[in-house]
């Protein structure tokens, strides 16, 4: 057999791992010998390994910073609540009704991207992480000037921008459902997100970042980050790479957003804060920068961690940081990279032996 | 040590029981428990049957930490007061309780509440906080489970689910509550209305109260907005009710923002009737306020710590000696929903044995049947939709404590 590339290894590898957890979690799930505990964090946990696998598409492969991520979620969380609400009685199929409310919310997410990174990506600097922080906050004060209903008549949306306006100023018809409510957010909505779903999310997120990296086109990304200058002295188009990577960003992280929407009956606005931001740039950065499978690992281990940590009730917050800095020093720590780097080459010893036999 | 003691309890509560099921002890022991309890009045409906008894798990949510701490701190331990008290008394039912931290967050709350069925809860007293309890009253339902939030004040988190119960007054009923007060106290004053609005409860009870007050026939010459991330400067308000001539500014947002709204109007000399509702109760006993500012401000509040009745005094002497704090009305609420959940348990006739799906069937039939005299009124009776039936009271802030408008 031709001997498989690095890239691909490690792609194939990591479908394989997330496919086994996946199994493992599923067949303990259904056996019920999860605790109630981990069996319900099962979706979120999906959803922020989705979301770390796109931010490190941004922050990792084409290396802009995002503080603005969780902006995208909630674009796609919002949207995807009122595609999902819009459709409970069209579509009666709830598998078909939720991978349609994670397009939708893709999609919102993407045109979200779009209008964020054309005027940002064609500047040098540290300007994509201004304007991510700031469009976080914007979609915040957004949403929560939102009212959405839906009655017979189809969907009602109104701003409400000068904060005089309430559910009521919709019309909605005496049957009609309040979708969101402004501040009150989403309080509604029915819950149709299932682990199946994450994972089939988590698997696409997957396949679409590992196959651009792989592409033509992520190798111009990667010579984009490691060297702008040199990369358009070859002739790559600099903002059309970017924003390729940018979009494709945001849209994955639309698309956890609306599955992680339609997880929890009840959504605010806040709730994507410029926390779930800097959240997210945690499993990033302590995944490893351009790292996929650890920003699996990452994203999954800091979900699970507060909760784990509930036996020190009210110092269980301080605990998560001190183990997270530990966590942080611990894989700088010069010693133990050093005994890292030991185990590779023997490693590479190892395959090059064999491949000599 | 503390094992030995809940072992102990564990199997004098196993032998109450026990003996409970016995026959002709039952009623003896359930009516002893009803008629010694302070609080509730237990079985109003005859029907009650008398096996009732054994160690109920209570599971309490609420903010234990973080900006909202003072409202799940104050749950939390006045539901440990209850639960002292009843298990004190020795009656058929006593109470094991374990509280869990949510942050006020919808996705920690439902992991809090994942948490504690892994501890075996059977009965929920909580969410604190409106949003996070929108998110577990549907998991609640789904998983039927009987829930009582103690201070979630917005019709969403009961609508369309019959397991979930209030103990506090619902959004629309504070708002069309201030309403109705304004109209029939100070018909003829000019109104103003500063609201946070990025936060659930604030802005529900400002829809409400802006509908009804247009029903009354009452002026509002000022509306101004707020967020978490404004919340520290109120100037541009403050002067824009002022300019607007308002002469009573109504505030139904949480104490914090409040005590700097308060500040700043003083500082600028600015001296309307202030009005809040239940979020401002708390202010009084806020770090680094002066009380002085709070002076004449108005608020609708079911629970005022003065009150002169042997039930609330015994309570904030009881608070006091435990926790070196006066309770506000989050403690009394939930105070109030720990006697709720006993009297309908007794009046359900629940044993400790029953799993969490079982007693949440019974003790929904019970629900409608009960009446509680609590801390936050006398005779609370629910409806079937989970909305509480009890009187608001609107209290006036003089020398530092609630007293009675004249």
């Amino acid at each position: 057999m031709k001997k498989m590339k690095k890239s691909t290894r490690t792609a194939f590898l990591t479908y394989l791992s997330v496919i086994l957890v996946f199994a493992v979690m599923y067949a303990l799930d259904s056996a019920g010998m999860l605790t109630r505990s981990l069996s319900g964090q099962l979706v979120p946990i999906c959803c922020y390994m989705s979301m770390a696998v796109s931010l490190n598409l941004t922050v990792g492969i084409l290396g802009e910073l995002s503080l603005g991520h969780a902006g995208f979620m909630s674009v796609g969380a919002f949207s995807g609540v009122i595609a999902s609400m819009y459709m409970k009685d069209i579509i009666p199929s709830v598998p078909l009704r939720l991978a349609l409310t994670m397009i939708v919310g893709a999609a919102l997410a993407a045109v979200a991207g779009v209008i964020v990174g054309a005027p940002v990506l064609r500047l040098r600097g540290d300007y994509l992480a201004i304007v991510t922080l700031a469009f976080g906050e914007i979609i915040k004060d957004l949403v929560n000037c939102l009212l959405v209903g839906y009655d017979s008549k189809g969907l009602h949306i109104a701003m409400n921008l000068t904060g005089n306006m309430s559910i009521n100023d919709l019309g909605l018809e005496p049957t009609g459902v309040a979708i969101i409510k402004g501040a009150q957010g989403a309080t509604s909505t029915l819950t149709i997100a299932s682990f199946t779903a994450g994972f089939i999310l988590v698997m696409i997120t997957l396949f679409v970042v590992f196959n651009l990296v792989n592409s033509r086109a992520g190798r111009a990304i990667m010579a984009l980050r490691d060297n702008t200058i040199a990369a358009e002295s070859v002739g790559i188009n600099i903002t059309k790479y970017k924003m390729m990577a940018f979009v494709t960003s945001s849209a994955l992280a639309g698309a956890a957003g609306a599955l992680y929407g339609v997880n929890y009956s009840s959504l605010q606005a806040t709730k994507f804060n410029f926390n779930t931001s800097i959240l997210i740039l945690v499993f990033v950065v302590l995944g490893g920068l351009g790292n996929l499978w650890g920003s699996l690992v990452a994203a999954a281990a800091l979900t699970i961690l507060p909760e784990a940590l509930r036996q020190f009730s009210d110092y269980r917050m301080l605990v998560y940081a001190i183990v997270l800095i530990l966590v942080m020093l611990a894989t700088n720590n010069p010693t133990l990279k050093a005994a890292l780097g030991r185990l590779k080459p023997s490693k590479k010893q190892e395959k090059e032996a064999a491949g000599n036999v | 040590m503390k094992k030995k003691f809940l072992a102990l309890m564990t199997a004098s509560a196993l032998a109450l029981s026990l003996a409970a099921c016995g026959g002709s002890s039952s009623s003896a022991a359930s009516s002893s428990a009803a008629s010694s309890a302070p609080a509730s009045s237990g079985a109003t409906s005859g029907a009650a049957s008398g096996s009732a008894g054994g160690t109920f798990k209570i599971g309490v949510i609420g903010p234990l930490t973080g900006e909202n701490a003072i409202y799940g701190q104050a749950v939390a331990n006045g539901a440990q007061i209850a639960v002292d008290e009843i298990n004190a008394e020795g009656g058929a039912i006593q109470f094991e309780m374990k509280s869990e931290d949510d942050v006020a967050d919808g996705e920690t709350s439902v992991n809090a509440y994942h948490n504690l069925q892994d501890w075996g809860m059977q009965v929920l007293v909580g969410p604190t906080t409106t949003g996070a309890s929108t998110a577990v009253a549907a998991e609640a339902y789904n998983d039927r489970v009987f829930m009582l939030t103690p201070s979630a004040s917005s019709t969403d988190v009961v609508s369309g689910k019959d397991n979930v119960f209030q103990v506090c007054f619902t959004d629309p009923n504070q708002g069309i509550g201030a309403a109705d007060y304004m109209a029939e106290n100070m018909a003829d004053s000019k109104i103003a209305v500063i609201y946070r609005n990025d936060d659930a409860y604030s802005q529900g009870i400002h829809d409400t109260f802006v509908s009804e007050a247009a029903a009354k026939g009452l002026e509002i010459v000022y509306e101004g907005t707020f967020t978490a991330d404004t919340a520290t400067d109120f100037s541009v308000q403050l002067t824009g009710a002022q300019s607007a001539g308002a002469d009573t500014v109504f505030l139904p947002i949480y104490y914090q923002p409040a005590s700097v709204i308060l500040n700043q109007a003083n500082a600028m000399g600015y001296e309307p009737t202030f009005f809040g509702v239940d979020g401002m109760d708390g202010i009084l006993t806020m770090e680094g306020f002066d009380p002085a500012l709070a002076e004449g401000v108005m608020l609708l509040t079911p629970f005022s710590a003065d009150a002169t009745d042997e039930l609330t005094q015994n309570f904030v002497a009881a608070y006091q000696a435990a926790y070196g704090d006066i309770p506000n009305q989050f403690a009394a609420d939930a105070y109030d929903a720990v006697y709720a959940v006993k009297a309908a348990l007794e009046a359900a006739g629940c044993t400790s044995d029953m799993d969490a799906a079982t007693i949440c069937e019974a003790m929904v039939a019970a629900m409608p049947t009960i009446s509680v005299d609590g801390l936050t009124g006398k005779g609370m009776t629910w409806a079937a939709t989970g909305e509480v039936s009890k009187a608001p009271m609107a209290v006036v802030i003089k020398d530092g404590v609630y007293t009675l408008p004249d």
